[in-house]
């Protein structure tokens, strides 16, 4: 019975050519799957009744719950089909998104920046940055953040349809619409909560579905020595498999980019500025329970976060040693054959059996989710606090009830959903995706993370200095993509080379507009009087007492692990220098 | 799981492993007993997804376990 109807689901939904068709054992798997995450945001609707509960999970959260949702908000479809097609496009130079991208950041997040966002009581950067800069500077950030992560969302959307369509045969249309809807239930359901445990949920599904591939890859493939001498075989000339080797001209690797690009675009400010600033990751770890714990879930993250290449960046690799010949979207589309952009399912349909394909699919669909979810959650969270409020506050004269913020919370993650699937149709239009997404942080979150650094750690930064600094590097960022938009060889003056890829000009522009944001902020915060030390308790460094940690034991203080972390982050780069 | 009211998120994913460890192990079995699927899987000879389900049931019954709703609380 249940098998037939199953069979029927699988009939209904695989209209169209697909890659591979599913059993009615994997359809079951996915179906079970829905229903979970469904029937968690039900069971969870009957905690979400406050403001607080809604939109910050009641900051009730261990530091296990916070860390692994902080890392799987992020472990969207970027992450899971981006990444690997990246691998194999690039080869083991995307890892440095994972590694040198991110690791140091969370660190500093968990350790330094942590205290001020929790003590401050903020319920989301843009709302830190109204404590500290005023209502200026803060709707510019929400109103910025509101639209990337819009974009976001809708690029989650997108490249989760592309799975659905390569695997499955189901129509774009279709997947777009029922991911969406399905999120939309959820979070409207149960809020934040709801997002964060389905987050946690979704972790563990994306680990053990996605594992499936660089287990049996390596087996394939006679283990990464054999792997590495296929890909070398296979590839010729190229450097696929060292990560800092091939840096140190912008012609030697595949990627088009320099080691100071990594090292201070990437590793300096755009992965500061992402795991540090952007709200959607940040959300997750406001969330704890305690203090503590809000500084070792960034700490926890960081852990696995050092681990995700193995079941992302890996499969990319595999899929150069053991399945050559994959092309980009546009060569593919003009011959027939496959793009790189599908090199995760497509070796998901080369290993996994009977239900571990349902078991595959389920992780990407979960990991899509997850993405969607953090997005959508976030985007109420802000237009609500920070951009319907201060305008129903000045409108009506009034504050708001705590109910009318929630039921308006509920209303913008409809919204929320609606526009990215709009916009999920807008990404069609750009040749890579991945680029896309580079652009966007540069234009918008490196230039804040200028701001919120200088806000938390300088005593001396104004009001002023805090709002034409961030509108400042904002501007630069749109003015020096525009530019290069316009007149090609100017990459050669925004990425120091001509030589540059996308890529390479993407993390030059994010470097540019932070530094221009710090030097704007600097130069308009001595022009304009400061605020008294007594307005900046709780919010920056030298005006806040930070609770000690000396009473506990060592193993218990979050600074330990974060060395821990680090030491394991300096010895994989050297091992795969 | 929301303090200490209601049921864990651990719970929650012990269940779905446990039923995904069972439905993935038994389809493997049946598949090595009465070979049905029309594709080709690259390494299908060392039966991967028996022990992957295994793995999932064991894992999951953990979770199961320990997070029980029903578990007297010390």
């Amino acid at each position: 019975m249940l098998s037939n109807l199953t069979s029927r689901l699988t009939f209904l939904f695989s209209g169209g050519t697909s890659l591979i068709s599913l059993g009615w054992v994997d359809s079951l798997i996915i179906i079970i799957y829905f229903l979970f995450v469904l029937g968690i945001g039900y069971y969870l609707m009957r905690f979400t009744k406050t403001g607080e509960d809604f939109f910050m999970a009641g900051r009730d959260m261990t530091m296990w719950i916070a860390g692994l949702s902080f890392v799987a908000a992020n472990l969207g479809s970027l992450e899971l089909m981006g990444w690997a097609a990246s691998a194999y496009q690039y080869g083991i130079l995307a890892t440095h998104w994972y590694w040198i991208g991110a690791i140091p950041a969370m660190l500093f997040l968990g350790i330094i920046m942590m205290p001020f966002y929790y003590i401050s009581k903020t319920h989301s950067v843009p709302g830190y940055l109204k404590l500290r800069f005023g209502e200026g500077a803060s709707m510019l950030s929400a109103v910025s953040f509101g639209f990337m992560t819009v974009f976001m969302s809708g690029i989650n959307m997108y490249s989760m349809a592309i799975v659905m369509k390569v695997v499955l045969g189901w129509d774009i249309h279709f997947s777009i619409w029922v991911s969406a809807i399905t999120v939309m239930i959820y979070v409207v359901l149960g809020g934040l909560l709801a997002a964060i445990f389905n987050e946690v949920l979704q972790f563990m599904l994306i680990w053990l579905g996605a594992l499936v591939i660089p287990i049996i890859g390596l087996i394939e493939a006679g283990g990464w020595n054999n792997m590495v001498a296929r890909i070398q075989h296979n590839f010729a000339g190229g450097d696929y498999t060292h990560l800092w080797r091939t840096l140190g001209s912008f012609q030697d690797n595949p990627m088009g980019i320099h080691w100071t690009g990594i090292v201070f675009g990437l590793g300096l400010i755009i992965s500061f500025a992402y795991w540090t600033t952007d709200f959607l990751v940040v959300q997750r770890v406001i969330t704890a329970k305690d203090l503590r714990s809000a500084k070792m879930a960034p700490i926890i993250g960081a852990g696995f976060k050092m681990l995700v290449p193995f079941i992302v960046i890996l499969p990319g690799l595999l899929g150069l040693a053991v399945m050559p010949g994959l092309v980009g979207e546009k060569e593919a589309i003009a011959t027939g054959g496959h793009s790189y952009n599908e090199v995760l399912p497509l070796m998901l349909a080369r290993y996994a059996g009977p239900g571990l394909l349902g078991l595959g699919v389920t992780a990407l669909i979960a990991g899509f989710m997850s993405g969607m979810a953090g997005n959508v959650s976030a985007f109420a969270t802000v237009w609500t606090y920070d951009i319907y409020k201060p305008v129903h506050l000045r409108v009506k004269k009034n504050e708001g009830t705590d109910a009318h913020y929630v039921k308006i919370g509920r209303w913008c993650t409809v919204l929320g959903v609606f526009v990215s699937i709009g916009t999920a149709y807008l990404v069609q239009q750009f040749a890579s995706i991945m680029d896309y997404v580079q652009a966007l942080f540069s234009f918008f979150v490196a230039p804040l993370f200028g701001t919120v650094i200088l806000g938390m750690l300088w005593k001396r930064c104004t009001k002023a200095g805090g709002f034409w600094g961030l509108f400042a590097g904002i501007g630069s960022s749109i003015a020096m993509w525009a530019w290069v938009k316009i007149d090609p060889s100017a990459i050669k003056i925004i990425a120091l080379s001509e030589y540059a890829k996308d890529m390479a000009e993407n993390m030059y522009r994010a470097l540019w507009s932070w530094i221009i944001c710090v030097i704007v902020t600097v130069v308009v915060s001595y022009a304009t009087k400061p605020k008294p030390d007594s307005e900046l308790v709780g919010l920056v460094k030298g005006c806040t007492e930070i609770p000690s940690e000396g009473h506990l034991p060592i193993f218990k203080r979050p600074i330990f692990w974060a060395a821990i972390v680090f030491a394991v982050f300096l010895a994989l780069n050297i091992i795969f220098w | 799981m929301v303090g200490n009211k209601g049921i864990s998120i651990w719970f929650f994913i012990g269940t779905l492993l446990l039923i995904y460890g069972v439905v993935i192990t038994a389809a493997n079995i049946y598949e090595l007993a009465a070979p049905s699927m029309d594709r080709v899987v690259v390494l299908k000879e060392i039966n991967f997804g028996i022990w992957w389900g295994i793995l999932l049931v064991i894992i999951g019954l953990i979770y199961f376990v320990s997070f029980r709703p029903w578990k007297k609380k010390q």
